[in-house]
């Protein structure tokens, strides 16, 4: 356990540093999971609306 | 057969068209010369009216206007060309889009820059610089402008199919002038101070110049063919 | 293994994700203990040297990103491969990220070994001018419309700040400096001691592999807002279609 309190007289310097890389990375991955989330929502409401892809369209074709 | 027809001659064509154009439109060149002297008087008034002070930031002041200025005018660069087709119609007409860019670039030099190079002198006594000084300021100046309007056509061929693209324009070619901004700037306090060398730093500078030269024109046109394809 | 198709690119990188995600946590596990119960503290600098796994390793990244990007650029102009646009957008946020995260620790880590937050000394302005490049080039993505386009003009970019950053590196190497020289990469092997080196290159390797998870995952989003725009376009394009005979009668 001491590796982790003696920290020395700078401890909180070495604190901020970790926890401002711990927030930035953390930030980074919530916009990453919120980006993906509101995707994921609009092209399954697309595809709800029969918005297709076009190699998803069947071959008989809807449209004719 | 034509001045156009004539080998070479479309390049002087070229050359003296868009320079009566930077020249004509609105007064661009005393504009940005305006503008110089503004930035250059508001200086005093930030760090107070101190003789040594200003001789001893003298030079940078001068090159950080010159370089606000010439950062001003870059966004008319291209635009005008692109907004009544012209830019298409070169683009047609089969020149070498790169060579057509240098001669923009050196005629946008002579029509807002050197103006400024010129200014620069005049300007230099308000900043209580010696001699010596004025000249050094104004000869790297004319040296290391074109490497600026050069660097800057990148961002201009970039940002010409934007709406309002000036002050991205800024954004992205700052960057990329700070090795212009400090050889020009230590080559200039070289020349007074006595133990600093003039000379290295003043072929440093030409060689960020020449090395524009190349990137720049080649840069500027791909940006250009991809924003009219 | 075709990964130019992006949706098998999509199946191939949600298979690989996981497994990258479990060492990437396990390098980070085994990089923390090394960094805090077996590197000693240094004899000048006492226990701010753990900083340092944080700030290497960050400004490595810092750089590798925008090698990454430069490739990419290169990628999109002359190979014109479709992905290559892609990883180059999605490398852009990360990139600004870690290059943020090398100068604030950097810069709390100069604090306390040389009295203050700032110095415009070489290394620290050059990597201030790579972050600005980093924001520019978002800004440029962010403005364009057309993200082919946007690609193309942000690939210029890109390949012109790499002819760049090195002659903005020796003119302000020239210009001023008080930063160390390098220590790791040394022709004559490193100078630092071991207890030392080895949880640094855990770290490293730890934040190389944050990086590739992330850059993943961007790159999947970044793949499903284009086909999300593609797929907007063409429904908008079939209702003008289909609303047009009502318009002629």
């Amino acid at each position: 356990m001491t590796g982790l309190l003696d920290l020395g007289p700078h401890a909180g310097f070495i604190f901020a540093c970790y926890a401002i890389t711990l927030a930035t990375v953390a930030g980074l991955f919530a916009w990453l999971a919120a980006d993906r989330k509101a995707l994921t929502a609009a092209l399954a409401k697309l595809e709800a609306d029969g918005v297709r892809r076009r190699s998803n369209t069947p071959a008989s074709g809807e449209r004719g | 057969m034509t001045a156009a027809d004539r080998p070479r001659g479309w390049l002087a064509a070229l050359f003296s068209r868009e320079l009566r154009l930077s020249l004509r439109s609105g007064g661009g060149a005393l504009i940005g010369v305006l503008f110089f002297l503004a930035v250059v008087t508001v200086i005093p008034f930030g760090v107070g009216p101190d003789l040594n002070l200003l001789a001893r930031i003298g030079p940078a002041v001068l090159w950080i206007g010159a370089l606000l200025a010439t950062l001003l005018g870059l966004d008319r660069l291209f635009q005008a060309d692109r907004d009544d087709g012209s830019l298409d119609l070169v683009l047609i007409a089969g020149r070498p889009l790169e060579i057509v860019v240098l001669i923009k670039c050196l005629a946008h030099w002579a029509g807002t820059c050197l103006p400024l190079v010129a200014a620069a002198p005049v300007l230099a006594i308000f900043l209580n610089l010696e001699p010596l000084a004025i000249g050094a300021v104004t000869l790297t100046l004319a040296v290391g402008t074109p490497a600026l309007t050069l660097i800057g056509a990148v961002g201009a061929a970039l940002t010409v199919s934007l709406r309002r693209g000036g002050l991205l324009l800024a954004v992205l070619v700052v960057p990329f002038s700070i090795p212009v901004l400090i050889f020009g700037v230590s080559a200039s306090g070289a020349a007074v101070s006595e133990p600093a060398p003039f000379l290295a730093p003043f072929l440093y500078l030409c060689a960020i110049t020449l090395i524009a030269a190349v990137v720049g024109p080649f840069a500027a046109a791909a940006g250009l063919r991809f924003s009219a394809d | 293994m075709d990964l130019a198709n992006p949706t098998r690119f999509m199946s191939f990188s949600g298979r690989l994700l996981p497994w990258l995600g479990g060492a990437c946590a396990l390098a980070f596990a085994a990089g923390l203990y090394l960094t805090f119960f077996v590197a000693p503290d240094d004899y000048q600098q006492g226990a701010t040297v753990k900083i340092m796994f944080l700030h290497v390793p960050a400004a490595w990244l810092a750089m590798m990103c925008y090698s990454i990007m430069a490739i990419s650029a290169l990628g999109t102009l002359v190979w014109k491969h479709p992905l290559a646009d892609v990883s180059a957008r999605a490398a852009a946020p990360i990139g600004a990220a870690f290059t943020f995260l090398s100068l604030v620790t950097g810069s709390l880590w100069g604090k306390p070994m040389w009295g203050t937050y700032w110095v415009w000394d070489a290394r620290l302005t050059s990597v201030l001018v790579l972050f600005v490049m980093y924001l520019g080039l978002i800004a440029l993505w962010r403005t364009m419309e057309d993200p082919i386009r946007a690609g193309k003009a942000a690939a210029v970019l890109t390949l012109v700040g790499a002819v760049n950053l090195p002659i903005i590196k020796f003119s302000v190497d020239w210009w001023n400096t008080l930063h160390q020289p390098a220590s790791v990469m040394r022709l004559d092997g490193p100078t630092i001691h071991p207890t030392i080196l080895w949880p640094l290159l855990t770290m490293a390797l730890a934040f190389t592999l944050l990086f590739l998870v992330m850059h993943l995952m961007a790159m999947r989003n970044e793949i499903l807002r284009r086909r999300l725009r593609t797929l907007q376009l063409g429904a908008a394009g079939t209702r003008v279609a289909a609303a047009r005979p009502q318009a002629a009668e």
